[in-house]
């Protein structure tokens, strides 16, 4: 009689126990996606932009065709990745060829005297700002997500409910220039 | 201490301040309805009052702190630069937008307020906008976030309108005593409860001024130095920005002794204004001590 109690009991408390654990996780995984979305929101309006631009500079640079294509098919990259590797690959990769266009730009100034070139300029600036700082909360969350399906005893439970790590967002080295830390 | 304790410390600190003031309002009355013979009823209407302050300024710190430091909300087509410099670092901390708010003083400046970072205001002086570059300024912006996510600010918003209403009241009848003692043609009735209220108040004044010292840790300032710095990945920014501010000398007008701890650096710069008590509420420690640490990260 005693000793069911004890076994009922001991099953309540790991009941419970593993209750709080799979919520947590799934609070965890829950803010990994919502952060997400933060960045997809901001890749978003940057794709939005790039007709604009491409445009905008077209008008003043015909001939250059050869970068507007470039950049239109990065543009189409990146709104068809999926997954956060393939679309930081796409984000980067939009990012280079935005760079060839504003070096076109250097070559016009008509085109850099334009007052709608330059608040393109300026959005388009401000949302790769608002791009790294989204990578960056993403990113922090994914590691505390990752860290909750590695520490013990979470370990064991994740394994058999066959939880899988979250990907970091990838950065490649020119992203984190002005981020000069010195120790 | 790290921000998830931070955050349950001041909710806690929060509770117990608002109680603690009721009780310390309502026992005092209470000790002096007693003294004088008259009934308890007083001590009743003493708890109703101080309890609904109390909430009241739960609800109402920010509107109150705003009011006395003369700011006016701006939209983001009255300083895009300004408002972009918030979206990205509340993007990166995970924050709701908040409101920005602009005080017309040449004195550089800023503080955060509100309840929760639902309910955050972010404030700013002219002279901090027209001295800091873009990456001092995301500084500055980074360690008041810190504050709304921390739960600083509805601490300090609260304790800037408890505390900051017992030293102002003091402040206002030690002064009544010292003008009032000259003038002896006046009603000797009036003048011995003004006498009475203002040695009450004297004691009060320095016990706010320790529980002001209690809840605003020094610690504070630092832990939201070290999450800023966290937030743009560039502690030289805040670090530059705070030599800036350390050497203006133009002190804020509309700062007073109760919202002076809610500022990112001290409103007065530790000028000769001082009164006998101001000393008590030092609540900012020294600027170049939180430069070294800033730039040892």
């Amino acid at each position: 009689m005693n000793s069911t109690i004890i076994i009922i009991a001991v099953i309540v408390v790991l009941g419970v126990a593993l209750w709080f654990l799979y919520n947590s996780i799934i609070v965890a995984k829950m803010r990994v996606s919502e952060a997400f979305s933060q960045i997809d929101v901001q890749l978003k309006r940057r794709a939005d932009l790039i007709p604009n631009l491409v445009e905008t500079v077209k008008g003043y640079a015909k001939h250059e065709k050869e970068v507007f294509e470039k950049v239109t098919e990065a543009r189409a990259s990146l709104v068809s990745a999926k997954g956060p590797q393939e679309k930081a690959d796409a984000n980067n990769q939009l990012s280079q060829t935005l760079k060839s266009i504003f070096a076109v730009a250097e070559a016009y100034p008509d085109l850099k005297a334009s007052q709608n070139f330059i608040e393109l300029q300026q959005e388009v600036s401000d949302t790769e700002d608002k791009i790294a700082y989204s990578r960056q909360f993403y990113n922090s969350n994914v590691l505390d997500y990752n860290t909750k399906l590695k520490v013990f005893p979470n370990v064991i439970f994740a394994k058999l409910l066959n939880f899988q790590d979250a990907e970091f967002f990838g950065a490649t080295d020119e992203d984190r220039q002005p981020v000069k830390v010195s120790f | 201490m790290n921000i998830y304790s931070a955050i349950s410390s001041n909710k806690y600190k929060t509770w117990a301040i608002m109680l603690l003031f009721v009780l310390v309002i309502t026992t005092v009355v209470y000790v002096f309805s007693k003294a004088l013979g008259y009934g308890i009823g007083f001590a009743g209407i003493a708890l109703i009052l101080a309890g609904v302050t109390s909430i009241g300024s739960y609800f109402y710190s920010d509107k109150i702190v705003l009011a006395t430091s003369g700011a006016s909300e701006i939209q983001k087509s009255d300083n895009p630069e300004l408002f972009r410099v918030v979206e990205n670092l509340c993007i990166g901390d995970g924050l709701p937008m908040p409101k920005i708010y602009i005080i017309n003083d040449d004195s550089p400046n800023a503080f955060a307020t509100g309840r929760d970072p639902k309910h955050s205001i972010v404030c700013v002086t002219t002279g901090i906008l027209s001295i800091l570059d873009k990456s001092e300024l995301e500084g500055v912006i980074a360690h008041e976030l810190s504050h709304v996510k921390n739960f600083d600010i509805r601490l300090m918003g609260i304790v800037a309108v408890l505390v900051g209403f017992i030293a102002i009241a003091a402040n206002l009848f030690t002064q009544q005593l010292w003008w009032g003692g000259r003038d002896r043609d006046r009603n000797n009735n009036a003048q011995g409860i003004f006498l009475i209220i203002g040695i009450v108040l004297a004691i009060l004044s320095p016990i706010a001024a320790t529980l002001i010292q209690l809840a605003i840790s020094r610690k504070r300032e630092f832990l939201a130095d070290a999450s800023g710095a966290l937030l743009t990945r560039y502690p030289e920014g805040l670090a530059s920005a705070l030599e800036k501010l350390n050497n203006d000398p133009r002190t804020l007008k509309s700062a007073s002794n109760a919202t002076a701890h809610l500022f990112i650096v001290n409103p007065f710069k530790g000028k000769e204004t001082k009164q006998w008590f101001t000393s008590l509420f030092d609540t900012h420690p020294p600027i170049e001590e939180r430069i070294k640490v800033l730039r040892s990260m």
